[in-house]
């Protein structure tokens, strides 16, 4: 009965969103600020999960494969197409749900409990078109562009391990990522990369903006919107990959 | 003139209050008491359609608030200042941008009119050298100072204070009564004061309306108070007095 509850509430922030969404003159500077925030500052933790995922790839990929009788450019696909498939798209997620997500669900709660949002509201402010429009917009529009730096580096990170260890010469790695690339894989990693980005963000906002208490509250609001964030990730993952596959 | 008719509210099972009827009218200053979580505040929501009852009316101007559309309530809103009881500024920017913040988004003016009006708010409070400061930096009252320029800055018809001298000292909340006093008289706004601050009720009110038992126990002005036999609105008085007296007398 409360996960019905929960849904409706949740539904409903969602619909009050998308009728503010055409006020543009109230969230326009949040939104340029948002855009910052979710996408350029998650730049370098975006950058350090892509290397070390596609390092960790492939020097794992050859310890499997070292007694198989097969061509050392197999190691370059799988890397590659894991990478574009599955993990740029999810290990960012994962890791933005707790980045993003938790910055959301703070800032937010923050504002609810010390009665900002009451003071915005109280000011005439539609407060979802202020608050919550411009972080769900900037993790829809910045989620996918992380995940083509998540899977640049991390193919970039599995040819330097590959190289660096002597494990798959550069010229073989590439020559199997190009083989087996098929660019409705990219397609499918930007879509899950939207899909994510949405779930993050407006999740996040949905526990931030009802948040009760005090501190307690927002810490709990903050736990909640980041592990709900990575569960949903998984669930998206799995119905994305069932429906698009 | 706000005109409160027959307001009933409840939290699920929980009833807050019922048919509440009071009127405030143009240029007064009402003070709304009672003890904790008998439901001023939710009052307070109800005036400038934050929230919305189970059932009655609030009239501004003859007009029923509940009746009007979103739009409808949102410049509505903008005709209220608030002054929250944490003063509930906003953390991420400074003094001079809070007060500014309201005439950013809701008016056409330069900058260098921005500039001005912020100035002339702070000044207003006794806070001119506060303008750069975060908000982090500043002490309790004057953040309440600082709350009050922005609820002034849009210039209200009506402000409300929820709470406004709660968790200050002596001087500093009498500075605030002060205020309240002064932004009443130089800017003929009609104020609705939260409080269970009996000293400052007797500083700033013309008028109290008493909550209590789930109603409106109690409305008149500040003289028939004084004169009241009603049991439970003494008990209440007495029990301010005796704080008032306490805090006098160390």
């Amino acid at each position: 009965m409360n996960a019905f509850k929960e849904l409706g509430k949740y539904s409903s922030l969602l619909y009050q969103a998308l009728r503010s969404s055409t006020e543009f003159s109230t969230y326009r500077k949040n939104l340029f600020h948002e855009l910052v925030k979710v996408g350029y500052d998650s730049v370098p933790i975006i950058i350090l999960v892509g290397i070390f995922t596609g390092s960790v790839m492939t020097l794992q990929s050859a310890y499997q494969l070292q007694f198989a009788f097969i061509p050392l450019s197999t190691i370059g696909a799988i890397v590659s197409e894991s990478i574009l498939i599955e993990l740029a798209a999810v290990i960012s997620g994962l890791v933005l749900a707790g980045k993003v997500g938790a910055r959301v669900a703070t800032e937010l709660g923050t504002m609810r409990v010390s009665e900002q949002i009451d003071a915005l509201e109280s000011m005439g402010f539609n407060s979802v078109s202020f608050l919550v429009v411009p972080r769900v917009l900037a993790g829809v529009m910045m989620f996918p562009v992380l995940y083509i730096v998540a899977s640049i580096f991390g193919i970039g990170g599995g040819l330097a391990a590959g190289y660096f260890s002597g494990t798959v010469p550069p010229a073989d790695f590439l020559m199997g990522a190009r083989m087996y690339f098929y660019p409705w894989n990219v397609v499918f990693g930007f879509t899950k990369s939207f899909v994510f980005g949405f779930i993050i963000t407006s999740v996040a906002c949905y526990k931030g903006f009802f948040a009760k208490g005090g501190a307690e509250g927002v810490g709990k609001s903050t736990t909640e919107a980041t592990v709900l964030g990575c569960i949903y990730i998984l669930l998206a993952d799995f119905v994305l990959a069932a429906l698009l596959l | 003139m706000i005109e409160i008719r027959n307001l009933t509210k409840s939290f699920g099972d929980n009833l807050v209050w019922e048919d509440v009827t009071f009127r405030i009218e143009d240029g007064e200053t009402t003070a709304i008491i009672g003890r904790s979580g008998c439901g001023k505040s939710v009052l307070l929501k109800h005036i400038n359609a934050l929230m919305t009852p189970d059932s009655g009316e609030v009239l501004i101007d003859g007009k029923n608030i509940f009746e009007l559309d979103y739009v409808g309530q949102r410049k509505l809103r903008q005709r209220f200042g608030v002054l929250f009881q944490g003063s509930a500024l906003f953390d991420s920017i400074n003094t001079f941008e809070n007060i500014a913040f309201p005439l950013r988004y809701f008016t056409d003016l330069s900058e260098h009119d921005i500039h001005d009006k912020v100035m002339a708010a702070l000044r207003h409070v006794n806070l001119e050298s506060a303008a750069e400061k975060g908000t982090s930096e500043l002490s309790g009252g004057m953040r309440k100072r600082v709350g009050l320029a922005r609820a002034i800055i849009l210039e209200p018809q009506y402000i409300m204070y929820d709470e406004p001298t709660s968790g200050l000292d002596p001087q500093t909340a009498d500075e605030i009564n002060e205020l309240i006093v002064v932004m009443a008289e130089q800017f003929d706004i009609t104020s609705i004061v939260i409080t269970h601050d009996m000293h400052s009720v007797l500083e700033v009110a013309d008028k109290v309306a008493f909550l209590d038992q789930q109603k409106l126990s109690w409305y008149g002005t500040i003289d028939q108070m004084r004169q009241s036999n009603q049991k439970n609105l003494i008990d209440f008085i007495s029990a301010s007095e005796y704080q008032i007296k306490s805090k006098s007398s160390i």
